[in-house]
């Protein structure tokens, strides 16, 4: 039975190809150029693959080696799909109407018995459906890659240390701090006090938007992470509303220094240092 | 039985702990660390933690105990050294160590105790000489 099915798919590869293609403009319209060009290669691959895992005669299951060119095609397929921004829908969509060009061709060829014909049918559909749902899940995961990347790089975007004078580093907080980001600016923190050696780090929530109990408590967990090191922290960056605030939550930070701006840390922790800052006469 | 070595330097004693601390390791520590005090009469007790991987409550207090009895034999302590693991941990077991000095390595620690020397002694003389 199986033998008949290849050999149908085998020998009419080229016109399943042409009229998918046909099928193809019909469903989703003229497009681009580019675009046409990318699907007319596509639609090859896949149907050239298709009959060549198809003639191997395994229909059951498409993890085995025979199957692993016709899911690279459309891995590629799914992933530059996604990446271009089209919907799972358009994707699951082009790839189930191949199923119409396949099944003419076997009803034409086997119209002769009806039995032979739906066990045709039934099978190619079987094996069509496991790769489209394959095709879903590489979409979706390609999607999924591209969120936590996306949440990687914005961990990486908002923590940085800078190191403003020998001994005195700089943490600017951008965003609101939650557990997972605080664990990351903490680790960070302790890590650059020990590689810069040093004794004072000053603290700006300049860019955090707002104070919460939950973000003060972090803050108050790093200030005293920081001071079991050895190193003092100085808190700058507070606006109005923001003391404002953290009276009001009854937030207690009687141990920890605190600066309107950056300016006036950086001017309290040269002076701990022991430095002072003179203006040179002018000339 | 092992134990950690308690060092006489001076009018200080260096205690470096380079092993993962077990409980009676810790209890040992603290007797030797106030027998050391008395009989020397050290003005200052440096504690060096670099070695320190892993802390649990128990040696989270430890230290903190270790830190206010030198205090009481009058001798400031310092901890130095502790690993930024070392000090998030603490700080998520809610142990901040509040009244104990900390500082980054040895020889910052050894300046703030001799700063903490020298201001103790001009304290003293100002106290002797009214």
């Amino acid at each position: 039975m199986a033998n008949s099915l290849q050999g149908i798919i085998r020998s009419n590869e080229s016109e399943i190809y042409a009229r998918w293609l046909e099928l193809q403009q019909r469903l989703s319209g003229e497009g681009d150029i580019l675009k046409q060009q990318d699907r007319r290669d596509q639609s090859r691959r896949l149907v050239a693959a298709f009959s060549r895992a198809v003639e191997s005669g395994n229909l059951d299951n498409i993890h085995t080696p025979e199957w692993r060119p016709v899911l690279d095609v459309l891995s590629d397929i799914s992933t530059a799909r996604a990446a271009s921004g089209a919907t799972i829908s358009e994707t699951a969509t082009f790839f189930f109407s191949v199923k119409q060009p396949i099944f003419e061709v076997l009803q034409r060829e086997l119209s002769a018995d009806p039995k032979q014909l739906t066990e045709a049918v039934w099978l190619t559909s079987t094996v069509v459906d496991k790769l489209g749902l394959y095709t879903i899940e590489i979409f979706q995961k390609t999607r999924e890659d591209v969120i936590r990347r996306q949440q990687q790089e914005m961990m990486e975007l908002s923590t940085p240390v800078v190191k403003l004078f020998d001994e005195l580093i700089a943490l600017p907080l951008i965003g609101t701090l939650d557990s997972a980001r605080t664990q990351v600016v903490m680790e960070n923190l302790l890590n650059n006090i020990v590689s810069a050696s040093a004794s004072i780090a000053i603290v700006d929530i300049t860019g955090v938007p707002t104070v919460d109990t939950q973000v003060a408590q972090h803050l108050l967990k790093t200030v005293a992470a920081a001071r079991l090191m050895g190193a003092d922290c100085i808190i700058s960056g507070l606006r109005p509303q923001i003391a404002q605030t953290i009276v009001h939550l009854g937030v207690e930070l009687h141990n920890v220094t605190t600066k309107a701006t950056m300016a006036d840390a950086l001017k309290l922790a040269l002076q701990r240092m022991g430095y002072s800052i003179v203006r040179r006469e002018a000339a | 039985m092992d134990r950690i070595p308690v060092l006489k330097m001076g009018e200080f004693l260096l205690v470096s702990i380079q092993v993962d601390m077990h409980d009676r390791l810790a209890m040992t520590l603290q007797d030797d660390i106030t027998e050391m005090i008395v009989k020397h009469g050290s003005e200052g007790v440096l504690i060096d933690i670099s070695g320190l991987n892993m802390v649990d409550s128990f040696i989270g207090r430890m230290i903190s105990n270790i830190a206010s009895m030198s205090r009481i034999l009058d001798a400031e302590a310092v901890v130095v050294g502790m690993r930024p693991a070392v000090a998030i941990t603490l700080v998520e077991l809610g142990l901040e160590l509040p009244g104990v000095r900390t500082a980054l390595n040895v020889e910052r620690g050894m300046d703030i105790l001799r700063k903490h020397m020298r201001a103790t002694d001009v304290a003293a003389d100002a106290d002797f000489n009214h």
